[in-house]
């Protein structure tokens, strides 16, 4: 599948990905709106991790064997046999943080006022996710890379 | 054996997390084998701990399912519920269900979960007294509520306040008993304990700690409860949540048990074709390097996972999981895994505290061996992660407990290869083992 991968190099730490995810995420697609928060601040799907002068932009790494999916415990997580996406039913989730405990990546966003979490869904009906589409410097990779599948038939 | 009794190739005992791991594992690797599962429960699949919210604002049961309505059928899984099974013969490779019913099989899993400790203290078999494992549990509360509205909940443990969470948004008066000094006294150390004490008591709830149940009274139900110290508590209703046991009847005598179904790697009991995992096993604990109960749901899916791929032909190796617990209630936020006190002198704690947030880590040989992160738990999977992986934090560990903890604290190698284009292949910092065809799952 095709994964956003980052190129840390080249990556200034601007945000510009944290506010285009926010936006894309926000129900109301508008960026004053979204960002006034009418329905409780719309969070974005990444963070920005720092360690200066190291900078990247994070997110679900969409897993072959996803540890968050499997450690789920009320089956909000999923991920789609077709697409290889990870999911969240926002409706299930109880927001106990089991899959935080368990992502090796620190990807997991809790939504603490709807005692949810949310996460990257790569954007449906995008050819290409915001946050990449907008990186000014390039520092995000929408690619398909050949993964070894951990589970051999 | 008799022609008339039906065989499947796979038969799961326990339709819950270890059940599902399997079932789920086996049909990405066996799109036609039969697959029949059978749970004396009568729902299909639910996620158990969610009992404490049904008990809370009583959701559908719609909302509780662990997979969708149609999982059964999709899979071509025959579903048996509501159906006991009696008696396991290994040899014959058949099971008699309570109704007389038999069932052949080619691979068995036992994942018949825990079954609740009951102590033999005087009038628990009161009416008005529950346990809380089943959702059949929480409606039986749930109407008993009409009749009360003091309730002592037994055990200061992960189900104690879990079914004292869902009581509180029913607005009833409650008292925990908890023997020990502290509650949640297994999955915290204690200023985490102490962080979560505050934040129930926050909620009205009473707490007596280092207190026994000696006694529960009542004529035709419950009138009130005496500490072991002679102290009386007015109640109408008891909730027992002391703990649980491996549900093992059905092994006794035919697997090797010891607290639990004792497994290999591979899930394996110690008879061929027979597996086991979830609540009811004993399985390797990465952090013990030893087979352990560690009754939580992640583990009995993995389990579960791993033994389906075995007992499908697909040699898949467990990698172990140990204690771990991730729970929001009261509005607190904790979670923890491995060690959480150091069982003698040769650990070093980390720990620090910043304001609600509190986060430490065990340390043995430079290993991260046991963790608690309360308030903040986001990135906790960072450090569990150090820590299932065996990697010396030795030259950072400082960063594991720092207020700006994130992937950028650890080292370079730890992070590039995962996240940066082109990836390269993911190498474990320590080589789990890799003998032949063996694979081991995350
Ligand atoms: C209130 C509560 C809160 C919890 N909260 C958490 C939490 O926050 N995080 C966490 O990780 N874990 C939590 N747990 C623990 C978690 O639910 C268990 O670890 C998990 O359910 C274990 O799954 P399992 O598949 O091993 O067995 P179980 O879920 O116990 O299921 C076993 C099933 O097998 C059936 N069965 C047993 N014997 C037979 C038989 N002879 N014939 C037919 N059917 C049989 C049982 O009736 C049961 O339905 C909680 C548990 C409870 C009770």
């Amino acid at each position: 599948m095709k994964r956003i991968y980052v190129n840390e190099q080249v990556c200034m730490g601007c945000h510009l990905c944290e506010v285009h995810c926010q936006l894309k995420h926000s129900q109301s697609s508008d960026m004053i709106k979204a960002f006034k928060g009418e329905d409780g601040r719309p969070l974005p799907r990444l963070r920005i991790e720092e360690r200066k002068p190291v900078f990247f932009s994070l997110r679900c790494q969409h897993c072959d064997e996803p540890a968050c999916v499997y450690a789920c415990l009320t089956g909000a997580l999923r991920k789609d046999p077709q697409t290889g996406i990870v999911t969240v039913d926002e409706n299930k989730c109880v927001g106990c943080w089991t899959c935080a405990l368990v992502c090796r990546f620190g990807a997991v966003v809790p939504d603490k006022n709807h005692h949810r979490m949310v996460k990257c869904d790569l954007c449906p009906g995008e050819d290409v996710p915001v946050c990449v589409a907008n990186c000014p410097n390039e520092a995000l990779i929408y690619a398909e890379i050949e993964q070894p599948s951990p589970v051999k038939v | 054996m008799a022609d008339n009794i039906d065989k499947v190739k796979y038969l799961i005992i326990g339709n819950s997390a270890g059940g599902i791991g399997a079932a789920e594992a086996i049909r990405e690797v066996d799109k036609t084998g039969s697959i029949a599962i059978v749970s004396d429960e009568p729902y299909p699949a639910y996620s158990r701990p969610l009992i404490s919210k049904y008990l809370a604002e009583k959701c559908s049961l719609e909302r509780m399912l662990y997979r969708p309505a149609d999982f059964y059928e999709k899979n071509n899984i025959k579903a048996l519920l509501g159906r006991k099974i009696a008696r396991l013969d290994v040899d014959a490779h058949l099971v008699e269900m309570a109704d007389g019913e038999k069932l052949g099989w080619q691979k068995l899993l036992v994942s018949t979960g825990g079954l609740p400790i009951i102590p033999p203290t005087k009038g628990i078999k009161s009416e008005g007294v529950f346990s809380f494992l089943t959702l059949d549990d929480a409606k039986a509360i749930d109407q008993y509520l009409k009749h009360a509205s003091r309730v002592v909940v037994i055990g200061g443990g992960l189900i104690g306040v879990s079914v004292t969470e869902g009581l509180v948004k029913r607005g009833v008066d409650i008292t925990i008993i908890e023997m020990k000094e502290r509650i949640l006294n297994v999955m915290l150390d204690e200023e985490a304990s102490a962080m979560a004490d505050k934040a129930v008591r926050k909620a009205g709830v009473k707490i007596v700690t280092n207190h026994t149940v000696a006694e529960i009274s009542g004529e035709g139900g419950v009138s009130s409860v005496t500490l072991n110290d002679g102290t009386a508590i007015p109640c109408d209703m008891v909730v027992v949540a002391i703990g649980v046991v491996p549900r093992v009847e059905l092994a006794s005598g035919k697997l090797k048990t010891n607290r639990g179904i004792v497994v290999d790697r591979f899930m394996a009991t110690s008879s061929p074709d027979v597996y086991a995992c979830g609540d009811v096993a004993e399985a390797y604990d990465f952090i013990y390097g030893m087979n352990r109960v560690t009754p939580v749901w992640p583990n009995a899916y993995m389990g579960g996972r791993v033994a389906g791929f075995n007992m499908a032909g697909v040699s898949t190796e467990y990698r172990g999981g140990t204690a771990m617990n991730s729970l929001s209630y009261f509005g607190l936020d904790v979670a923890s895994a491995g060690m959480v006190m150091p069982l003698d002198a040769g650990y070093e704690v980390l720990s620090a505290r910043y304001g609600n947030i509190y986060r430490k880590v065990l340390l043995k040989d430079g290993f991260v061996v046991g963790m608690v992160f309360v308030g903040e738990t986001e990135k906790s999977g960072i450090a569990y992660n150090l820590m299932k992986d065996q990697v010396k934090v030795d030259g950072f560990k400082k960063a594991l407990i720092a207020r700006e903890f994130g992937l950028a604290s650890l080292p370079d190698e730890l992070w590039r290869p995962r996240i940066e284009a082109p990836r390269r292949e993911f190498v474990p910092p320590v080589a789990v083992k890799e003998p032949g065809e063996e694979v081991a799952v995350e």
